[in-house]
């Protein structure tokens, strides 16, 4: 046979340049080459306090980004997460205030995320209607039904135990703990675990995967409830940082926790992306937000600079893909 | 064959060489085609085919050597270029818009039109007409969705659209792959009249005996080098099968005789609407067994049904003697079934995955311990399925996707395999693929049967299903409706049995 099988011999060199290539390596060189390059310009960018600021402010958007890239990698999409925050942020933060047990502030954001992203799942994965309107339609329904329930009452006097936020682990603030265990887990489960490459290959070719023994629908399903999950722990981490919960919903969260995935090198087309990337995107973002004040740039720009990033992100992706494709990538 | 003008070649590839990194895709490969002429690229997998087609058509530049058009050196830096120059292409995947009619996609880019810019669709539809007319197409209508259209049809429509922009060479990307006998038979026609109006072709395809129906000059490459030339009728299928592999190959059906043992599996009485009608078929241990049968005889609805996809409605089916309820992939796999299906592109593969993650997608219960996947064995089995195999790649973390399209089969072949499967469904396990990987494929199935798996195999190849079965079963319209032993399946029997018995065969095979 002609064919000449190449098997490891190029392997682990090959795979270390690509682990140096990877999303994530460029996305830890870019938050520690920008807080270098940032802090030169301006010391106190890098005080501890700053840095602290910019962690435990944002790691909710991270948390939140995890389950988002599960969805993305999946084949979907979510659009509803961030009303959802802000509905369990508030359905939280009343217990609270009604006398609930902490427990039970804290545990009722989980189960009730779980609830509501597994319906949608259903939704998605056996009525097979697409993602983004099954969302979109949930992204109204709790924005408009907060607002209508709670006429837009603020939530205040929370009681000092619900504060999950302030408490800490051997130093370390509570957000930073979840923030970090959560990437850690959801990356062990995606990466070595038979139903974390079930989500790849839904993601990847649902067709081939269901021949293969995997079944699409339900890992559909789990991918939405362990998104809802991780919305819920987004959600303990935002709200009990807060004094006073708004009972609306945090406008454009989605896109934000969106954008973490795809620059965290999620391929919006599904079955291809890690939660580390993500995760390192998310806190990228926070820190550009954070950097553009430290350099004395309008804050204004944010927005501007976060498209800016989704743009830059997902063309670099394209370009990689068409230079394979001209490398002999079979569609 | 062809008058062959004495001027100089339409087309006219010389030394072309091409490398991509890491790769020499193409070395010194040189190639003519004349005017009404058919010229044919006959190479492996992965010999180089479609790169020179790519350089020809302009989708990739040379790094060196020339491209002459009618004697004149020519540099394509787009498709565009090309198609200008005359050269037009069809891929095996046809560019069509399915929302559109024949005459709008034959025309697309380039309508006729009226005063101020707007198409005319008038002249449009005459000159659609009559290029269906000049071919003499006349099922087939200008104004037809193109969405609606039988595969020979959609083929026909680029075929026009190709004549449309004066297309004095047609490449061919393997234009039979996915027609039936009766659309090659019109395919072979309208190739016979674009020869007669002086039209180049260039021909690819894996079936040898096509080659020597319509092909003058067979060109053959082998690892991106050319190997050779001849006349069409100076050759043979011996001859060019050698010049492929590069070494004779002695028997294309290497099935020898292993020791058959009990039955694996035992169907009784399946039924599934609609195509599977009361179907009860035993295979056992070490056994191949042909599932012969025409297109639409519902073999791969049965195979469907076996696997789970779409449970039987009525029936029952015995694993090794255990009764068993199949009625899901999930479940068939569970119990020791493997099923490559007939579309391994849309169905086999995950593109986006790397080869080490699809060889293990099928296994992945297995390979785990404590609901984590024991990678260090994940990675012996690829590699081990990459030897194996000969699957070309320069690593198991290659993305599948990247691979040529006889590697991805072998992937996906393979993957089955590293699951241990007891019964293996093979659904057209070699269509589409080149000799040598042909044959490999039918020496791994000896070697399985060796080892004691059941193995069904559905061809539409009768010397393959003669060649390989050790027992074969011919459906029709739903239903299994002859059987024979390895000495009694002869063409002529399981042909007549395939068409039904008051039909006599057109074509022996």
């Amino acid at each position: 046979m002609s064919a000449i099988p190449i098997t490891s011999a190029a392997g682990p060199r090959g795979g270390v340049l690509r682990r140096f290539a990877s999303q994530e390596a460029l996305l830890a060189v870019a938050v520690i080459g920008l807080a270098v390059i940032v802090g030169f310009v301006n010391p106190r960018f890098l005080a501890y306090r700053n840095l602290a600021d910019i962690l435990l402010g944002n790691a909710y958007i991270a948390i939140a980004a995890i389950g988002m890239s599960m969805v993305i990698v999946s084949g979907n999409i979510d659009i509803s997460v961030g009303a959802l925050i802000g509905v369990l942020a508030t359905v939280s933060g009343s217990l609270a205030v009604a006398g609930a047990p902490t427990a039970v502030t804290w545990l009722a954001p989980l189960v009730l995320g779980v609830a509501v992203m597994a319906a949608q799942g259903v939704v998605v994965a056996y009525l097979r209607i697409p993602a983004i309107v099954v969302t979109l339609g949930m992204l109204s329904i709790l924005k408009g039904g907060l607002i209508s329930v709670t006429g837009g009452k603020w939530i205040t006097d929370l009681p000092q135990s619900f504060h999950l936020a302030d408490l800490n682990v051997l130093g370390v603030p509570m957000p930073v703990v979840i923030m970090v265990a959560a990437t850690v887990l959801a990356a062990l489960r995606m990466r070595y675990s038979p139903s974390g490459r079930a989500v790849y290959a839904t993601g990847g070719n649902a067709e081939a995967a269901r021949l293969c023994g995997v079944n699409p629908q339900r890992t559909v399903v789990m991918v939405f409830a362990i998104h809802g999950l991780f919305a819920g722990l987004a959600t303990l981490v935002y709200a009990t940082q807060l004094r006073v919960i708004q009972s609306t919903t945090p406008s454009g969260l989605e896109l934000t926790i969106i954008t973490a995935s795809v620059v965290g090198g999620v391929s919006i087309l599904g079955g291809v992306g890690t939660v580390v990337g993500s995760t390192l995107a998310a806190i990228l973002i926070a820190e550009i937000t954070s950097a553009l004040v430290f350099i004395n740039v309008s804050p204004y720009w944010t927005d501007a600079l976060r498209g800016g990033l989704i743009l830059v992100t997902v063309i670099a992706d394209i370009l990689r893909r068409q230079r394979r494709a001209a490398r002999g990538w079979k569609k | 064959m062809s008058a062959a003008p004495s001027t100089a070649p339409l087309l006219d590839v010389r030394n072309v060489e091409k490398t991509f990194p890491g790769v020499r895709a193409l070395t010194g490969v040189s190639f003519d085609v004349r005017a009404g002429e058919v010229h044919a690229l006959l190479g492996e997998n992965g010999a180089g085919k479609s790169t020179l087609i790519k350089i020809v058509s302009g989708v990739y530049q040379p790094d060196a050597g020339e491209i002459l058009i009618d004697g004149r050196a020519t540099r394509f830096a787009s498709p565009e270029d090309a198609k200008r120059a005359g050269v037009a292409t069809i891929y095996q995947e046809l560019l069509l818009f399915p929302e559109l009619t024949v005459a709008e996609n034959i025309f697309l880019g380039h309508a006729p039109r009226a005063g101020g810019g707007r198409i005319d669709w008038r002249v449009m539809r005459a000159k659609a007409e009559a290029l269906l007319a000049s071919l003499e197409i006349n099922d087939l209508a200008a104004d037809q969705i193109v969405g609606a259209l039988s595969v020979g049809h959609r083929q026909r429509v680029e075929i026009l659209r190709a004549l449309s922009h004066d297309a004095r060479i047609l490449i061919m990307d393997e234009p039979t792959a996915a027609l039936t006998e009766g659309d090659v038979t019109r395919l072979f026609d309208i190739v016979g009249r674009l020869k007669a109006r002086g039209v180049g072709i260039v021909y690819i395809s894996h079936r040898l005996d096509e080659l020597f129906e319509i092909a003058d000059r067979v060109t053959v490459l082998r690892d991106g080098a050319y190997v050779g030339s001849r006349q069409v009728a100076d050759t043979n299928a011996a001859e060019l099968v050698q010049m492929m592999v590069g070494r004779r190959i002695e028997n294309l059906f290497p099935k020898f005789a292993v020791p058959i043992g009990g039955p694996v599996l035992e169907a009784r009485g399946l039924v599934c609407h609609p195509m599977t009608k009361d179907v009860s078929l035993t295979v056992r241990a070490g056994e191949i067994v042909g599932l012969a049968g025409l297109v639409g005889s519902g073999r791969s609805e049965l195979a469907q049904v076996l696997f789970g996809i779409t449970p039987a409605e009525h029936g029952d089916i015995q694993l090794a003697g255990k009764a068993v309820q199949i009625d899901s992939p999930e479940r068939a796999r569970a119990r020791g079934i493997a099923y490559v299906p007939e579309d391994r592109g849309v169905q086999g593969l995950v593109r986006p995955m790397s080869v080490l993650h699809n060889f293990s997608l099928a296994a992945l219960g297995a390979l785990s311990r404590l609901g984590f996947i024991d990678r260090a064995a994940e990675r012996r089995m690829a590699e081990a399925g990459v030897q194996r195999f000969s699957v070309k790649t320069s690593s198991v973390d290659e993305v599948a996707g990247r691979l040529s399209g006889g590697n991805q089969q072998k992937i996906v072949l393979g993957k089955w395999l590293a699951n241990n499967p007891k019964l293996l469904i093979l659904d057209e396990p070699t269509r589409g693929i080149d000799v040598g990987a042909k044959a490999e494929i039918h020496r791994l199935m000896c070697e399985l049967a060796g080892e004691g798996v059941a193995i069904l195999m559905i061809s539409s190849e009768l010397p393959e299903v003669l060649g390989m079965s050790d027992r074969v079963l011919v459906m029709r319209e739903g239903r299994l409706v002859a059987e024979f032993d390895r000495e009694h399946a002869t063409s002529e029997a399981v042909g007549a049995a395939m068409m039904g018995s008051d039909a006599t065969m057109e074509r022996a095979a």
